[in-house]
């Protein structure tokens, strides 16, 4: 596009001011898990990694590690499954009511998520309540996976979209039974897109608060809680900061595997 | 199996209901039906004496929500946080997402988009977090410009943060979809820059811009943590409910509470929709 000169070193500064707002706050984050300063006070002096074994060693964290991964694990198979199929019945079928149901997909995430948490914990306390199932795992598995499906759902319908259904009809004209055409040709085309939306739906799940505090049960920390419950206390200030700065380095990992999977456009955002 | 597989094909309503079946019940029993109970636990009541939810219906939780200076001074005070969260992360992502789309050579492009994405996956509690030391008293915040410290001020800038690649990724991939040969046209037949922005550009923006706010409005509308963490004494609609389910234990009024944001998204959601937003998402 013809811009002028100045035009463009303006937007080149706006793009600057941006990434370095982005950045800093998590810079900043990696930077004082080595400051040897209790209370972290700006600059950081006498650098250490005495932090990074204290939290390793901190069992409170790993455990709550350990349980968000296996909500998040969980509540990605239930999308995955719930995500794709909802994906290709608006894709492939025209019915009554098809763009009802993709506003009802998005719903979850649509609405704040406070909402979605409170109404889960009001109906486990009114209705799951009186059928004796308690709050636990269970009841944070269906509240991530409510919320996940839309990630699988765009994921999975985009790439729908965008292969048509040639190939599955030469396939069938072949004489291949529909199972056959599922395994070899269908599923193929679409296991990348399934990949990258259980990436964004496992992300999702491992990094939700709101509905997680609403859903889980007494003694239940995924490692959000555990991190906010963490966060007030002073003396656990160290410990807390090491465990922020795993996370941000960890936060490469989906972006390079998203990018190795689908290209530059996958896992974007929420959606 | 084969046999099932061929039957299957002949009947294709019967293909579409064994795919829907399972999602819907899901969707509608899971989801709705709790938004359901929600809706219903609005109407109920807590007996002052004994703590126990009265199941009878009284409109009285949205008598005192109406009637109650602090309820509507907490909403009127929420929605202007969620607006002025969505309008900072508009200012600034318009620009950065068309810098992208239009103006980078198409190899940094790519990692433009990535850099937009990685924080993305940090959580969400890191970047509260990080901003809590920036934010603290004599932290680096305070030191380099002398505040804002915590308050509402601190919970609109950190929303703002948290919530901006929500706005620049729709934005990028709605300029990126305009096709360069357009703008190029649009000079060619002698408009200026001012006009190209209003009649080529600006008609891509708006959808796309409309769906980046439906989650900038929405996540701020809703959230209570960030606003525990840098929001001093500040109180949102989020902190209402949560202080009413937690400490007062008082579920129905809690639920009365939680229609505000359900209603004011419901209002948004039907609002943008007809600009195309909800295709975009």
């Amino acid at each position: 596009m013809t811009l002028s000169a100045p035009a463009r070193w303006a937007l080149r500064a706006v793009m600057a001011l941006g990434l370095t707002f982005i950045y800093v706050p998590l810079l900043l984050v990696l930077i004082n898990s080595f400051n040897g300063d209790r209370t972290f006070a700006w600059p950081p002096h006498d650098l250490t990694t005495r932090w990074w074994s204290a939290a390793w060693a901190n069992d409170g964290a790993r455990q709550a590690l350990l349980t968000s991964v296996q909500a998040g694990l969980g509540a990605t198979a239930i999308a995955l499954v719930l995500g794709t199929m909802i994906a290709f019945a608006v894709q492939r079928f025209r019915f009554f009511g098809r763009d009802t149901i993709s506003l009802l997909v998005v719903l979850p995430i649509a609405l704040p998520g406070i909402v979605t948490g409170i109404a889960l914990d009001s109906a486990w306390r009114s209705v799951m309540g009186d059928l004796g199932i308690s709050k636990g795992m269970f009841s944070i598995i269906v509240g991530h996976a409510t919320f996940c499906v839309v990630t699988v759902y765009n994921n999975v319908l985009a790439r729908l979209r965008r292969t048509g259904t040639n190939l599955e009809e030469a396939s069938a004209d072949l004489g291949a039974s529909g199972f056959q055409t599922f395994r070899y040709v269908t599923f193929p085309l679409i296991r990348s897109a399934l990949l990258a939306g259980g990436l964004l739906a496992f992300a999702l799940s491992f990094d939700e608060i709101i509905v997680t505090t609403f859903t889980a049960g007494p003694g239940v920390t995924t490692l959000p809680i555990w991190i906010f419950n963490n966060l007030f206390r002073p003396n656990q200030a160290p410990v807390v900061n090491v465990v922020a700065a795993v996370l941000i380095v960890l936060s490469v990992i989906p972006v390079w595997l998203a990018q190795r999977i689908a290209g530059p456009q996958a896992g974007a955002g929420r959606t | 199996m084969a046999r099932l597989g061929s039957y299957l094909h002949r009947h294709p309503r019967l293909r579409l209901a064994g795919l829907l079946s399972a999602p819907l019940l899901w969707l509608v029993v899971a989801y709705l039906g709790a938004l359901a109970v929600l809706l219903v636990s609005a109407f109920w009541t807590v007996n002052g004496f004994t703590g126990e939810v009265v199941r009878q219906f009284s409109l009285g939780n949205f008598r005192t929500i109406l009637t109650e200076e602090v309820y509507r001074n907490v909403a009127l005070r929420s929605l202007g946080v969620a607006a002025a969260v969505t309008v900072i992360c508009v200012v600034v992502a318009v620009p950065m997402a068309f810098f992208m789309a239009k103006v980078a050579a198409a190899r940094s492009r790519h990692w433009l988009v990535i850099a937009i994405l990685t924080p993305l996956w940090a959580s969400y509690l890191v970047k509260a977090y990080a901003w809590r030391i920036l934010l603290a008293n004599n932290g680096p915040m305070d030191t380099l410009f002398g505040g804002p410290g915590y308050g509402l001020p601190a919970t609109i800038l950190v929303l703002a943060y948290m919530w901006l690649p929500y706005m620049i990724l729709p934005v990028y991939a709605g300029l990126e979809r305009l096709p360069d040969s357009l703008l190029e046209a649009s000079a060619d037949l002698g408009a200026r820059a001012g006009r190209t922005f209003r009649s080529v550009i600006l008609p891509i923006l708006i959808p796309s811009v409309f769906a980046g706010s439906i989650f900038t409005f929405s996540l701020s509308l809703g959230d209570y943590i960030t606003v525990q963490i840098v929001g001093g004494k500040t109180q949102l609609i989020g902190n209402l409910v949560y202080a009413n389910i937690g400490a007062a234990n008082n579920l129905p009024f809690a639920a009365a509470i939680a229609t505000v944001p359900v209603l004011i998204m419901v209002i948004y959601l039907l609002a943008v929709r007809r600009s195309g937003a909800l295709e975009e998402l």
